[in-house]
């Protein structure tokens, strides 16, 4: 998995509430048997019309938001299912960080898996990013790991939370698989004890 | 309960790290598994425990000519699950088998899902297994391959939260309505990061399979995992099943569950409490499964509501679904009605639905589908006629699998088109791009597939009873 340490990169918006995986990733690209290639899917039904036009209203068509790597929505992100689809839509279209009030477990979970950072700021700031955005132009978040904060070119600078191991695991780019299987022997007497046990 | 399940499993806790988790059930369908086992292929490992693995194919599957799978994308993924199993050695229970159907409808079923188990599976509707007071949740594709890999998981402690349902369940009142009418009172995120245990006479009074429709929405609360205590409802309907203990063994096992139950006076991080007496049938009105509202009710009016989100949240919501504020919930017409899912597709639904629809004929300008949840269920309700009733009413009777729940089948609604669903999610498009989905209970859907609109099914006038 890809580190994430630092990144200074455009903000977009999605201005809703309970973003779910269905609008991410709607199911009729979940029958890929790749991990890659779901960025072109990302919030389908919301950027492309049934005939395949695009739609100049949502943001991420809007010429000031290409090649934004920033993503800004509101409360109960990515709620609905596990599909880990959801978050490869979002790095392969090219976000490494999303930020919301709240996200939903499975997701925010998913997150991490990927190299995603999901920045979980208050209603309050997140009011405040999205005025911001809409107001400037080309307007650019830092997101800093080592440090935990959020900062722009404006003066603006916020810290947030985030799990240690969290923290840890994204900073380095770790294999969870590989930490686990450092415990095969716990794993194996746990197995044991089981089995003797009759269950 | 869940503090003594959690315990049970843990083999590693270090301090400021996630503890590693024991898996004692993995289920695997085809959707999301794919990665995983190419993840497990590059990194050259094997299925930990291929014995407590199970797959079954279901979202992908047609309903009518089930063999002949007609989008090669589908094709190519049922495949992929058939090669992978067979090369990684996982029992698979695939479309010549009858008890394929949908993940969470067949591993009860099969009696894999016991009291006290962790229990994954790439897939937010796992919840539905902790009615039988396991620990059951949705995981990722990665965690899928972690869990093949090392039958463990590493996850932080949730933290729980008792939803205690308080008064007696009236007549007429499904175990659907209990859980959509909690997700309307409190909202789709009320539990997020929690471990939900259901409790209280209401939820005592449940039957096995309608203990799995309140869990099996618990995650559209955002809760982590839904629970209900085991007791002698669960031995009895896990008794002389596949998978469950059998003779003398199962008796053990039984005393084993029976000390899962919660402690009096267990403390949980936050209680909820929610009033069943004066419940009535539930229909949502929007575009998430919070939107709900009575049957009795109405079509909210956005100006009313009380922050800006809510209102910005309800008119996008009204303008996809293309209704009017303040119109009366039994004037809205519908076309499609789909009766399935692993919410309300099992046997104690049909039957349900069957009662309603028996005498009576689909209203002409809908289209009614009854899938049952597993090629078992569809079994039983033959052997018990209930095809026959739902045929001669103008339904039609498919094979099992995931169907119209989530559309990536050939059932798929078309734009505009507005269904009356007993699945679980009524996201936009979740049903096919621009379709409408009301979320309902069986008897409800039956009921407006007949009338053509909703209409409050207490006052249903029965043509005869439906025995089993
Ligand atoms: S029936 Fe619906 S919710 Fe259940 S597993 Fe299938 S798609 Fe998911």
């Amino acid at each position: 998995m890809q580190p994430f340490v630092k990144l200074t990169g455009l903000v977009a918006p999605v201005d809703r509430v309970n973003v779910d995986t269905d609008a991410i990733i709607p199911k009729q690209f979940l029958k890929r048997i790749e991990r890659s290639g779901f960025g072109q899917f990302l919030f389908y039904e919301w950027r492309w019309d049934e005939k395949g036009n695009e739609i100049p209203e949502f943001s991420l068509n809007q010429q000031r938001y290409q090649g934004a790597s920033v993503l800004i929505s509101r409360a109960n992100f990515g709620c609905g299912s596990s599909r880990e689809h959801a978050p490869w839509a979002i790095l392969d279209y090219g976000f490494r960080c999303v930020i919301a009030p709240s996200f939903a477990d499975i997701f925010y979970n998913n997150c991490f898996k990927n190299g995603i950072l999901p920045i979980k700021l208050s209603e309050e700031q997140v009011d405040d990013l999205f005025r911001r955005t809409e107001a400037n132009e080309g307007y650019e978040l830092t997101v800093d790991l080592e440090n935990k904060t959020v900062t722009d070119k404006l003066g603006l600078s916020i810290s947030f939370d985030l799990d240690e191991h969290r923290r840890q695991f994204l900073l380095q780019g770790l294999d969870d698989i590989g930490l686990t299987l450092k415990h095969e022997d716990a794993i194996a007497a746990y197995e044991a004890k089981r089995a003797a046990a009759g269950y | 309960m869940f503090e003594k399940i959690w315990n049970n499993h843990v083999i590693v806790a270090e301090e400021g790290k996630p503890s590693i988790l024991y898996i004692d059930l993995h289920l695997v369908h085809e959707v999301t598994s794919p990665q995983a086992f190419e993840g497990l292929r590059l990194s050259g490992r094997k299925v930990r425990r291929p014995d407590l693995t199970f797959a079954t194919m279901d979202h992908n599957v047609p309903t009518k000519d089930r063999f002949n799978i007609a989008d090669p994308i589908s094709k190519q993924q049922v495949d992929t699950l058939t090669k992978n199993a067979l090369e990684f050695g996982v029992k698979l229970y695939d479309l010549n088998t009858i008890d394929q159907g949908v993940v969470h409808v067949m591993g009860p079923e099969l009696g894999l899902t016991h009291p006290g188990k962790t229990i994954v599976c790439g897939d937010s509707h796992t919840s539905t297994h902790g009615a039988f007071g396991a620990l059951a949740f949705g995981i990722g594709t990665s965690e899928v391959e972690h869990v093949l890999a090392t039958q463990c998981l590493q996850q932080a402690k949730p933290k729980t939260m008792e939803v205690r349902f308080v008064g007696k369940r009236p007549a007429g009142i499904t175990a659907k309505d209990l859980i959509l009418g909690l997700i309307a009172k409190y909202g789709t995120d009320f539990a997020t990061g929690y471990v939900v245990e259901y409790t209280g006479e209401a939820i005592r009074s449940l039957s096995m399979e309608e203990r799995m429709t309140v869990c099996n929405m618990s995650i559209e609360a955002g809760a982590r995992a839904g629970m209900i205590a085991p007791d002698e409802t669960t031995f009895n309907y896990l008794r002389g099943r596949e998978y469950a203990p059998q003779g003398a063994e199962f008796d053990r096992a039984v005393e084993r569950w029976k000390a899962l139950r919660t402690d009096e006076g267990a403390a949980f991080d936050k209680v909820v409490e929610f009033d069943v007496d004066t419940l009535v049938p539930q229909v949502t009105w929007g575009t998430s499964p919070g939107m709900g509202t009575d049957i009795t009710g109405s079509v909210p009016v956005p100006e009313r509501l009380p922050t800006e989100n809510e209102r910005k949240a309800a008119a996008a919501a009204l303008e996809y679904m293309g209704l009017k504020p303040g119109t009366p919930m039994t004037e809205i017409p519908i076309d499609y009605v789909f009766i399935g899912s692993c919410t309300n597709g099992r046997i104690e639904d049909l039957r349900a639905a069957a009662s309603v629809a028996k005498g009576y004929k689909v209203n002409p300008n809908v289209t009614a589908i009854v899938v049952p949840g597993s090629g078992r269920v569809k079994l039983q309700a033959e052997k018990e006629g209930l095809d026959k009733i739902f045929v001669e009413a103008g339904f039609e009777w498919r094979d099992a699998g995931c169907s119209m729940c989530l559309a990536m089948n050939p059932d798929v609604l078309q734009p505009g088109q507005r269904c009356a669903s007993t699945s679980n999610r009524n996201f936009e498009g979740r049903q096919g791009r621009g379709g409408r989905t009301h979320l309902v209970s069986p008897e409800m859907a039956a009921a407006a597939a007949i009338a053509g609109k909703f209409v409050d099914v207490r006052h249903w006038e029965f043509k005869s009873e439906v025995t089993a």
